[in-house]
């Protein structure tokens, strides 16, 4: 009788015995994320899921985590199976107007620009002794563009989805405050206040209908490996611009990409076990991910500056830090900054352009990797 | 198995330089779409209809 009680006791104190220093750190992390998607309002869709996701991993024998726990669960139909990032790309197409980026086609090439930064941190990552997996998962983080993240992390790197994932998340959020203090540095007085003509040029119903069916077309018969990822963000929006199924556009933009960025978050939260996270490799991540997202501001705005001279003026260069995907979060930023130096100076919509363009762009990157990777016979 | 100065610097070159001239086939791509479907005033009209 006696050995019955104290059983049952120990069960309900096992807890509070076998919790250790580092789930004690997670759980702090969890809060912060919490705290800062809620009070701070970062990303709140993702962070507060992923913050809920990394306190319950780290409660000591819920074994969540285990392989009947529910977040394994959750984890293994959407994550390993890659299907999460996937579905959210079905709804973000639905959600973007590439007007912009069609009336302006040379911004694509700012939205190539703004890609440079992942190629660059790769090597960084390479320098530092990252094997060539983790490498390019690393690098990815300069996509700037979580889903494409948390995709390549699942096909290269599984144990390092925790880390990446966040660190793309959270510098995504933080793209107001990293990208001004570049641009102000890498543009002289002169470039900042020039004036963009506004001239809207149109575009016809049919080219905007075809732009997603070309793009999927030729993009996936370029790179093969990324099909998935142009696929779907081209497939949600050749749904809305077709007109015909509102309901599955309806769809795609909120019941799907509610409930999987949902699924999608408490997942990634379910990777933050303080074993596994905590290690210095992961503040290297985080050190390497800031850099991939400043890298790529800086090719962007570089780019912009080269467009400027060839135009003679005609382009202000701080829309190339524009060229990124963290949409429309960046064209904002452009804006705002033009504004300070010239109050008559209204870059939206370039940078609007330049931003979608970025969107296609962190897109094509990865499938590039992918496909070159297969090539070089690392995937 | 290629050594990873050999694998970094190809990533480099093929990401980077694949990248920029698949965006920039996509921006000559949508130029020659814009060419061959242009737009033209009636597409207002319907719509406002």
């Amino acid at each position: 009788m006696e050995s019955t009680l104290a059983d049952a006791l120990m069960a309900l104190v096992g807890g509070f015995i076998n919790i250790h220093w580092t789930n004690i750190v997670m759980i702090i992390v969890g809060c912060v994320l919490l705290y800062l998607g809620i009070k701070k309002g970062f990303e709140p869709l993702l962070l507060v899921p992923i913050g809920f996701g990394c306190i319950l991993v780290n409660i000591p024998l819920a074994e969540l985590m285990d392989e009947h726990g529910f977040l394994r669960i959750i984890y293994d139909f959407g994550v390993i199976t890659e299907l999460f990032p996937l579905f959210i790309f079905i709804g973000i197409g639905a959600m973007t107007d590439f007007r912009p980026l069609i009336e302006n086609p040379y911004t694509f090439l700012l939205g190539a620009a703004g890609q440079f930064g992942i190629f660059l941190t790769l090597l960084l990552a390479l320098a530092l002794g990252f094997p060539n997996k983790d490498a390019m998962t690393i690098g990815i983080i300069g996509a700037c563009d979580g889903p494409t993240v948390i995709y390549v992390a699942s096909k290269y790197a599984r144990h390092l989805l925790g880390p990446v994932s966040v660190a793309a998340y959270s510098y995504m959020a933080l793209v107001p405050v990293l990208q001004p203090p570049i641009m102000r540095l890498l543009t002289t007085s002169k470039e900042k206040v020039t004036v963009m003509r506004s001239d809207k040029k149109a575009v016809s119903k049919k080219a905007v209908l075809l732009f997603p069916l070309v793009i999927t077309i030729i993009g996936g018969i370029i790179a093969p490996k990324g099909l998935p990822l142009i696929g779907t963000i081209m497939l949600g929006n050749f749904l809305k611009e077709s007109g015909a199924v509102a309901r599955l556009t309806r769809a795609a933009e909120n019941e799907i990409t509610n409930i999987v960025t949902l699924l999608l978050g408490i997942s990634i939260g379910a990777t933050m076990n303080g074993d596994m996270f905590l290690k210095p490799t992961t503040l290297l991540i985080f050190g390497l991910g800031f850099l991939a997202i400043c890298l790529d501001t800086v090719c962007g705005i570089m780019f912009g500056k080269l467009l400027y001279v060839i135009t003679r003026g005609k382009i202000n260069p701080l829309i190339g830090a524009a060229g990124i995907s963290a949409f429309p979060m960046s064209a904002r930023v452009v804006q705002r900054e033009g504004q300070k130096y010239n109050k008559r100076n209204y870059l939206l919509m370039p940078a609007m352009a330049a931003n979608a363009g970025g969107q296609v762009g962190s897109i094509m990157a990865a499938a590039v990797m992918l496909s070159v990777s297969q090539g070089m016979g690392i995937l | 198995m290629i050594d990873k100065w050999t694998f970094g610097l190809t990533m480099l070159v093929t990401g980077m330089g694949g990248t920029l001239l698949t965006l920039l086939f996509f921006s000559f791509l949508i130029y020659l779409l814009k060419c061959v479907f242009p737009y033209k005033k009636e597409e207002e009209i319907k719509g406002e209809e």
